[in-house]
């Protein structure tokens, strides 16, 4: 049995189903990231003064990601035009380079997770904390015990309130160098994962679900390339439609990041 | 007609493409730009107005270009008018009841 309006449009509509489809699945998306975009309004809003953290991640990894989502969305229309032009290396080429980008994006934001899971607040017994990336630590570490020695690359601050604003001038004059800290000195310690505060737990989940939907999308992408694109040779209007639904989706993801960067990593 | 269905022509397309990813570069460069100036002096809130208005410059650039919102048709509009309704339900409503607590209780 044919499936209906796949390629015709449907009268009432005006559009073909998968068109439809993918707009209401937008629509629920909008939905799905509104929600979490209202927590972090909530979480921000509600934040005491001087507890909302500044500068904690990298703008110029967060631009790169940027222009990346953005090239990626144009080879994506490109491979969708190539289509219609029946040029069908030139789709080829362009949804090669939309993985390729797609896959880079990931791999910076996997980059950023690692770092974000090496770089470690440490409150000291004397009341001072530390604060930077993992270096090494002894082989009879065990904080439980108190014995061995734990080494980051970072400062050590008097202040909590000094770990929150990394823009502020005292931030940018602190002078990083190697600490090594003894079990027996550490009160507490944490790494900044996602339970480490509020903003921790809304960047990783916004940027997590993010991310999930880039790799989804690169999953499509990569099948409508592949063994998907043999459905040109037999039903080329077919064709060119998925590659204008999976599109639509792409520029969705992308424009979900055009918020989420300056949220996240400007403001 | 939606975009979508009209003939395409693929130079059209590319000097398009190209003139998006340059906006798209600008407003970021812009947002940036926002994000470390004095604006406001020390008060984050007429910056993060600013960036957000920027930021949503880009994304009407993004889906008016690229997802040929401009030219889409009336069953579309209706969909995102009903979303956009719905989401401004959603975080409107959260945000209202952000000060709706208990009377005597203390907020943090």
């Amino acid at each position: 049995m044919e499936i209906p309006y796949t390629v015709h449009k449907r009268a009432d509509t005006g559009l073909y189903n998968a068109k439809l489809g993918i707009w209401l699945f937008l629509a629920s998306e909008v939905m799905l990231f509104g929600g979490l975009f209202s927590a972090y309004i909530l979480l921000r809003v509600g934040a005491g003064e001087g507890t909302w953290p500044h500068g904690w991640l990298d703008v110029r990894l967060g631009t790169i990601n940027t222009i990346l989502l953005a090239l990626s969305a144009i080879t994506t229309l490109l491979a969708w035009a190539a289509l219609k032009v029946k040029e069908f290396g030139k789709f080829k080429f362009f949804h090669a380079c939309t993985m390729l980008l797609a896959l880079t994006f990931l791999g910076i934001k996997s980059y950023e997770y690692y770092d974000k899971f090496h770089h470690y607040e440490i409150q000291l017994n004397n009341g001072t904390i530390a604060d930077g990336h993992f270096v090494e630590q002894s082989a009879d570490f065990d904080l439980a015990k108190k014995t061995g020695t734990f080494t980051i690359h970072g400062h050590i601050v008097e202040r909590h309130a000094e770990l929150m604003d990394m823009r502020s001038d005292e931030a940018k004059k602190a002078k990083h160098e190697e600490h090594v800290i003894a079990a027996a000195d550490i009160k507490h310690m944490e790494n900044y994962s996602p339970r480490h505060n509020t903003f921790t737990a809304i960047y990783f989940t916004m940027s997590g679900l993010h991310a999930l939907h880039i790799l989804g999308g690169t999953l499509v992408i990569f099948y409508l390339w592949g063994p998907g694109s043999r459905m040109w040779k037999t039903d080329p209007e077919r064709f060119t439609n998925r590659i204008e639904v999976s599109g639509l989706f792409w520029h969705f993801v992308d424009l979900v990041w055009v918020f989420l960067f300056p949220v996240l990593y400007l403001t | 007609m939606s975009e979508s269905e009209h003939p395409v022509v693929f130079k059209d397309y590319t000097r398009r493409c190209l003139l998006v990813l340059l906006a798209v570069a600008c407003m970021t460069a812009m947002m940036i730009a926002t994000s470390f100036s004095s604006i406001g002096s020390g008060s984050w809130t007429p910056k993060v107005a600013l960036i957000l208005l920027i930021a949503s410059v880009n994304a009407f650039v993004i889906a008016g270009f690229l997802m040929h919102l401009l030219s889409e048709k009336k069953l579309v509009y209706t969909i995102l008018a009903f979303t956009v309704f719905f989401f401004i339900g959603l975080a409107g409503l959260t945000i209202w009841a952000m000060n709706d607590l208990p009377v005597g209780s203390a907020k943090h």
